[in-house]
């Protein structure tokens, strides 16, 4: 009963989705006020509609429903409820209508939050929403119904697929996909600006919050990808540059170019089509994504979601969004012109080559995702593309950009003489320089030029960055939660770049054999085997090792990793101890016993490893603090008297 | 033409290009991985079908054997499990199955049931070989030489028409 009850709910809302699309874009174009009106109806009807469809879902994997062929599928009753509620969206089939889910509540948003601009736009704008909507509720129903039946229904279902089973996987695809979905919101904005062929500076001020914010959640999703990875494999990976990382690092440093190019199309009407086409990318990108991780056509994968007659959907719904968007662009861009200029060193030309830089590593990881599709077309073997080669090439466009980052600050808006700038410009660099250089040689002692560089570059954009708003508060000037957000951003990028080329450059790993009483040393860290015990867990045995780490002759943590032994599985498993500090992870993984009480062991130093992921968690942050800022809330205001001053003009409709 | 053409065209010559590989993707099994002409890393690990015993890959050099990783959550598994019988049954190679990520008492009440095509199984609980092996998931194939050389990745399935294909003519071509 429930699941029909879902199933229905999701049928309404695919033809409320419809209505919505056609309403919204049919309406203004007409000039059809009740038409335009009856938007509103179809996004309320068709929140309420999923969210119930998804309720459904999520109570027939609570309470084991195996006559619904996708929880038999992935779902026990024996997985506990915390396991069964997240083994919703843990699958295609769930994870899709989950997708519309915050879809649909994105858009309720917009129409809640955009009272204040002119109707037709938002009309126009729910509209690409609904026509998106429209798209993946019938790829849903036609293609991955989740609420398929299976008769007669088995009496306990498959279980969830281990790797899913765990806190972090279960947090972080909900947070991609509000990211995702997010940028779904800039792309309609920047569609319906199009339509209405009204394309000043507006679009953009509207859309920035909404980018922020998208960008933000795909910010923390990426980060908690990452780090459950390490934490899960216990290895010491955190990125692996695997196609379906790539699918999702794509879109987010096109989304951290569109949310720099939004700042210069809203303060200074520059860039405008460039900025409409990022809009575009963005969201395009994540579409792409979609596709490639769903239709089979990538090798990375996940087998369980290839299936070619999603292919073929996806790829004819990419073709009209993507496609239909893109030709709306060719016919609208042209009438765009900049009236104001720039000079070579404003601010504006800095966040220009900020964009390019980062285009261009977005193409580089394009490149590589997809050079086995051209060679595999050429008649080439398959080949796949590794790490090496992203980890060279990723970095020619990132170490610029890094240094952009610092520089940025110190330009103004239009003014071509950096002045009094140039000064503070220099003179943060040499201080960045020198300290630098004083942590390389003292602390680090030279090993590659990886670690210089990161650790110079990192300590220069954090002064940069620091240097305005420490300005502000000693002049007393207002320090808008903006200028904070921006700063905590770019302190975030520092820690990562600080983190990254660290860890990299100074990591240690090592192999040994040790028997109690011997030790081993990596680095400054001496690892002592002291004892080894056997102690009994609930359903194995173990043989727990006491390692104690000094650090320089000092005494730091004592870590206790265990080989244990499953009494019913017969099954030995390596249980790794994490020594975590907020400078450096150590960790130990106790392997084979080698005979006369010895035991093998690898022992690993990844210093600063945690800043990796702090950074990320401030750019998060910063997005956060920067999307408060009272100036959009002014801005509603302001756009109110705007909406007055244009109901006066006739529609301006094509 | 003027250059707001350039995306629109862009993203056209990439649709082709996805148009023509998702065509091509049913029929797409062989990754080349990194792997491929380098020994087969080797693994003791549990024995999934006789308890308490080790299965040690080496054992199995000398032969031509196909390693092939699944698990009881994987549904492809399933679908390939009569393939891998037929396999089995032409005695051409030695099948070797890592049980990966799984549980042992649902993996062997799922040979039961399924037909058990395998002369031995490693459980590889954590995954580790799997890492030595570059895993992405379940099923994935690798075919290993007499000499212990990694000749084939398959990624997904093995179809009737890539063992006859592909991995046949790489077995008998070696021999004669």
């Amino acid at each position: 009963m429930v699941p029909e009850i879902g199933q229905y709910a999701m049928i309404l809302a695919l033809l409320l989705a419809a209505a919505q699309a056609f309403f919204g874009l049919a309406g203004p174009w007409r000039g059809a006020e009740r038409w335009t009106q009856a938007v509103y109806p179809a996004v309320a009807g068709q929140f309420v509609l999923l969210a119930l469809a998804f309720g459904c879902l999520i109570w027939s994997f609570v309470n084991n429903d195996f006559s619904v062929l996708l929880v038999a599928k992935n779902s026990n009753s024996a997985l506990p409820i915390y396991y069964r509620v997240a083994g919703t969206w843990g699958n295609h089939e769930g994870s899709l209508l989950f997708w519309v889910f915050v879809l649909s509540l994105w858009t309720l948003a917009v129409a809640a939050f955009s009272t204040s601009l002119p109707r037709p736009f938002v009309a126009r704008v729910l509209g690409v929403l609904g026509v998106i909507s429209t798209g993946f509720l019938l790829f849903s129903l036609k293609t991955s119904n989740p609420f398929e039946r299976l008769q007669p229904a088995p009496p306990d279902g498959l279980d969830l697929n281990p790797l899913l089973q765990d806190f972090g996987l279960t947090v972080h695809p909900p947070m991609l996909y509000v990211g995702y979905v997010g940028f779904s919101v800039a792309f309609a904005f920047a569609c319906a600006a199009m339509l209405e062929g009204k394309l000043d500076q507006t679009w953009a001020r509207w859309t920035r919050p909404w980018t922020t914010v998208a960008w933000m959640f795909l910010t923390v999703g990426i980060t908690l990808g990452s780090y459950w990875s390490y934490y899960e494999l216990g290895w010491g990976g955190y990125w692996a540059w695997d196609p379906v990382e790539n699918s999702i690092l794509m879109p987010w440093l096109l989304g951290t170019a569109l949310i720099h190019s939004l700042a210069v199309t809203d303060k200074r009407g520059l860039f405008k089509s460039w900025t409409l086409l990022l809009a575009i990318m963005a969201f395009s990108f994540c579409l792409l994504a979609t596709f490639m991780v769903r239709s089979g056509v990538l090798n990375s994968v996940h087998s369980f979601a290839s299936d070619p007659k999603r292919g073929v959907f996806i790829l004819v719904f990419l073709v009209l969004v993507i496609g239909g968007s893109l030709g709306l662009y060719v016919w609208r861009a042209p009438l765009l012109r900049s009236s104001a200029g720039f000079d070579l060193v404003s601010r504006e030309s800095f966040l220009l080559f900020n964009n390019i830089l980062l285009v261009a590593a977005t193409g580089v990881v394009f490149g590589g995702t997809m050079a086995p599709f051209i060679a595999d077309l050429a008649g080439h073997e398959t080949i796949s593309v590794g790490a090496p080669y992203y980890n060279r090439t990723f970095l020619v466009p990132m170490l610029p950009l890094f240094a952009l980052v610092a520089l940025g600050t110190f330009a103004r808006w239009k003014r071509g003489q950096l002045g009094e700038s140039r000064r503070r410009m220099l003179g943060s660099f040499a201080v960045a320089l020198v300290l630098g250089l004083a942590i390389i040689l003292g602390i680090y002692g030279d090993r590659s030029l990886l670690a210089p560089i990161g650790v110079v570059l990192a300590l220069w954009i954090i002064i940069a960055a620091l240097l305005d708003p420490v300005d502000r508060l000693r002049r007393r000037l207002s320090l808008p939660a903006a200028v904070i957000g921006m700063t905590l951003a770019h302190v975030g990028v520092a820690i990562t770049l600080l983190g990254i080329t660290t860890m990299e450059s100074r990591r240690m790993d090592r192999d040994v054999s040790l028997a109690p009483g011997q030790q081993a040393t990596v680095g400054d860290y001496t690892f002592r085997l002291e004892s080894v015990q056997d102690v009994d867990g609930p359903n194995y045995s173990a043989a727990r090792a006491r390692v104690l780490v000094s650090h320089n002759g000092k005494p730091d943590v004592v870590l206790l990793p265990e080989r244990r032994e499953y009494d019913v599985q017969q099954q030995s498993l390596a249980e790794a101890a994490l020594g975590v500090s907020w400078h450096r992870d150590l960790l130990v993984t106790m392997g084979d016993p080698l005979g006369k009480d010895a035991w093998s062991m690898r022992l690993q130093v990844r210093p600063l490893m945690r800043f990796v992921w702090l950074g990320a968690f401030f750019m998060a942050g910063g997005g956060l603090l920067a999307t408060l800022d009272r100036r959009y809330r002014r801005r509603r205001e302001a756009g109110q008297a705007q909406v007055a001053a244009a109901g006066a003009l006739p529609g301006t409709a094509p | 033409m003027n250059r707001f053409w350039i995306p629109l065209v862009a993203f056209a010559l990439l649709c082709v290009v996805f148009g023509v590989a998702l065509k091509r993707a049913p029929e797409k099994q062989f990754v080349a991985s990194a792997l491929i002409g380098k020994p087969a890393p080797d693994f003791v690990l549990p024995d999934l079908l006789h308890p308490g015993g080790m299965v040690d890959s080496k054992r199995f050099h000398g032969g031509w054997v196909l390693v092939n990783v699944w698990g009881s959550w994987c549904e492809e598994c399933i679908k390939e499990n009569p393939m891998l019988l037929a396999i089995g049954k032409s005695g051409k190679v030695k099948l070797l199955g890592l049980n990966y990520k799984d549980d042992d008492d649902t993996a062997r009440k799922w040979l039961t049931d399924n037909g058990n095509a395998f002369d031995a199984v490693a459980v590889d609980h954590d995954g580790r070989a799997a890492i030595d092996y570059g895993v992405y998931g379940a099923p994935e194939s690798f075919l290993v030489n007499p000499q212990g050389v990694i000749v084939h990745k398959v990624v997904g399935q093995i179809t009737q028409q890539a063992w006859q294909a592909t991995l046949l003519p790489l077995i008998d071509g070696a021999k004669s």
